[in-house]
């Protein structure tokens, strides 16, 4: 579903603050593979999301969604392939828009727009019972502005937003880290029940452990741009924290190890 | 006699009102709709001036000479558009670049003069101010309204649908635009051009309503416009929710800056302080929300120190 090969990126090249973000990097994605990914702060996850999605350009390589090279289109051409949910709140919802026009904003991830009515009644009858399944009360709110709404309430929104339209691939850029535990929780069984009911490829960045052994079929590690750690299936099942601990150290096998610990756990 | 004075210009100011109001909805279409400070208005605010007096002049019916301005304005939206998106230039840039250009092109179009004259006598005219206490059909009260509630139907429309959503969108959240598969470089253009095409029609028909085209007619006029789309968000925000209510009260607050203009010049106000007087309002309207956000944070740290990190989680 998704194939990454060989992709580098390098930020601020040839300054004293160059930092190479990706490294020769190459992953591919099987349909319905449900992918966690963890790393040190720096290890180039996010760059990785955003490589994919579009938001900059990459250096070197290629990346395949489906087949399609979509290594040269620009970040709007690509969202059709794809669903996404950000790490901040405010980045993925129009906050002076209603909540159901959001949604219908959504609904047309990858269609033309023309001046066909933005929001129809029959969407808002379909948005009410898809709100409805998230349980947090916004079935009644559709003519709610979003810039009303928790941390909590939006994510959730976004997560119905990205999925609507079946995206070829879920991108989860940490979106439960900016919010409290007990709704960052919700959060997760949300995500994980949407992921399951539609089997959508996904890949999701998360800075905790204990959720990125709970959470998907497939679990990698980043370091320094590149995959350190690929673990799947039974094995996946049966990791513990401080199997990843050892692992990442083994893995990384440098002095720093223990640094990194530190931001993992 | 004062109040009769004010009486006598109020059916005139309430025009003026009127037509400014289409251009303040072109600037609230910028500035709040897309987020984008535009100033490309002083400049083709003129243009749209200039263009129907110069094809009224020449014999062209006066409703094609409109819409002969109003795709001169698109034309200026196009250009401050593309030297943003196109060319990376800021948007506040983009438009002062545009419309310094549009100066030299103003002086062109109305054949390197100043001015030139329409005069009601001559030609067949729209609107025109010699007629504001006419009691007939001839008063431009009549087809001013009925042209700015159009406007105000067919704006609430295009926002409704899904070209128009995605032009709020972008205006709104341009990550989340992008990530829904908006291209956001063409709808900025887009509501670049649709705003300017918006305000060089209120040049049109203020010409048309002073009787001539200046090429000067629209210097500050974006501070008139921002000072419209204020007042009447202050005045009416708690009861225009809606869309096409927002878009009237603009209006709205166009003809109240007008009255209110009117007003300070009988109590006795130079003429010639008038645009320090309106830059001083729009100045004090705009710090208001800054400083109220302001004082609510110095009130929220003054309370105790449980309650603050409640509020910030």
């Amino acid at each position: 579903m998704l194939r990454l090969i060989d992709v580098s990126k390098t930020f601020n090249a040839g300054t004293v603050n160059e930092k190479v973000a990706l490294n020769k990097l190459s992953l591919t994605l099987e349909e319905g593979d449900y992918v966690t990914v963890i790393g040190g702060n720096g290890a180039g996850k996010s760059t990785m999301l955003n490589a994919i999605a579009g938001t900059y350009p990459v250096d070197e390589g290629q990346i395949l969604i489906d087949g399609v090279d979509v290594t040269k289109l620009p970040e709007y051409k690509r969202a059709k392939y794809l669903g996404r949910v950000f790490q901040d709140p405010m980045m993925g919802t129009a906050p002076t828009m209603q909540i159901d026009e959001n949604l219908a904003l959504a609904a047309r991830r990858g269609q033309p727009r023309g001046l066909r009515w933005g929001v129809t009644n029959a969407e808002r009858e379909e948005y009410r019972k898809q709100l409805q399944k998230l349980g947090l009360g916004l079935e009644g709110r559709l003519t709610s502005k979003a810039g009303l709404l928790s941390g909590g309430q939006r994510q959730a929104l976004t997560l119905l937003m990205a999925t609507m339209q079946r995206p070829k691939l879920l991108l989860l850029d940490e979106h439960t880290a900016a919010l409290d535990p007990k709704t960052a929780m919700r959060v997760l069984e949300i995500t994980d029940q949407i992921v399951t009911e539609s089997n959508l490829t996904t890949l999701m960045i998360t800075h905790n452990m204990k959720d990125a052994i709970a959470h998907g079929n497939r679990l990698i590690m980043m370091d320094a741009g590149r995959i350190i750690l690929d673990i799947s299936g039974e094995e996946k099942s049966k990791l513990t924290v401080p199997d990843l601990l050892k692992l990442f150290s083994e893995a990384a096998g440098g002095s720093d190890a223990s640094d990194d610990k530190l931001l993992l756990s | 006699m004062i109040f009769t004075s004010f009486l006598n210009s109020l059916p005139g100011d309430i025009a003026q009102g009127l037509i400014w109001g289409i251009m303040a909805i072109g600037v609230f279409i910028t500035f709040r709709v897309m987020d984008v400070a535009d100033l490309t208005v002083d400049g083709s605010i003129a243009t749209g001036g200039a263009v129907c007096v110069v094809l009224i002049r020449a014999g062209v019916n006066a409703w094609l000479a409109m819409l002969c301005a109003f795709a001169a304005g698109v034309l200026a939206g196009l250009i401050t558009g593309l030297l943003h998106t196109k060319c990376g230039i800021p948007a506040i840039l983009a438009g002062i670049l545009t419309q310094l250009a549009l100066y030299s092109i103003n002086l062109r179009i109305l054949g390197d003069r100043a001015n030139q004259p329409v005069s009601v006598d001559k030609y067949y005219l729209m609107v025109s101010q010699r007629y504001t206490r006419a009691l007939d059909l001839s008063n431009p009260l009549i087809l001013l309204i009925i042209m700015c509630a159009v406007l105000i139907g067919l704006l609430y429309w295009f926002f409704g649908t899904e070209r128009g959503c995605a032009l709020r969108a972008t205006g709104a959240n341009q990550n989340m635009a992008r990530a829904q598969g908006i291209n956001t470089k063409t709808n900025i253009v887009l509501g670049l051009m649709l705003s300017n095409g918006l305000v060089a029609l209120s040049g049109g028909l203020l010409a048309q309503y002073q009787g001539a085209a200046d090429v000067n007619m629209g210097r500050g006029a974006i501070v008139i416009g921002l000072a419209a789309v204020i007042v009447g968000e202050v005045l009416f925000s708690m009861i225009a929710r809606n869309f096409a209510a927002k878009l009237a009260t603009v209006i709205c607050g166009a003809i109240i800056y007008y009255v209110v203009i009117r007003i300070v010049l009988i109590a006795g106000l130079n003429t010639n302080d008038l645009k320090l007087l309106t830059a001083l309002v729009v100045a004090v309207f705009l710090s208001i929300p800054y400083w109220k956000s302001f004082i609510l944070r110095r009130k929220g740290m003054s309370k105790s120190k449980e309650e603050n990190h409640a509020a910030t989680d």
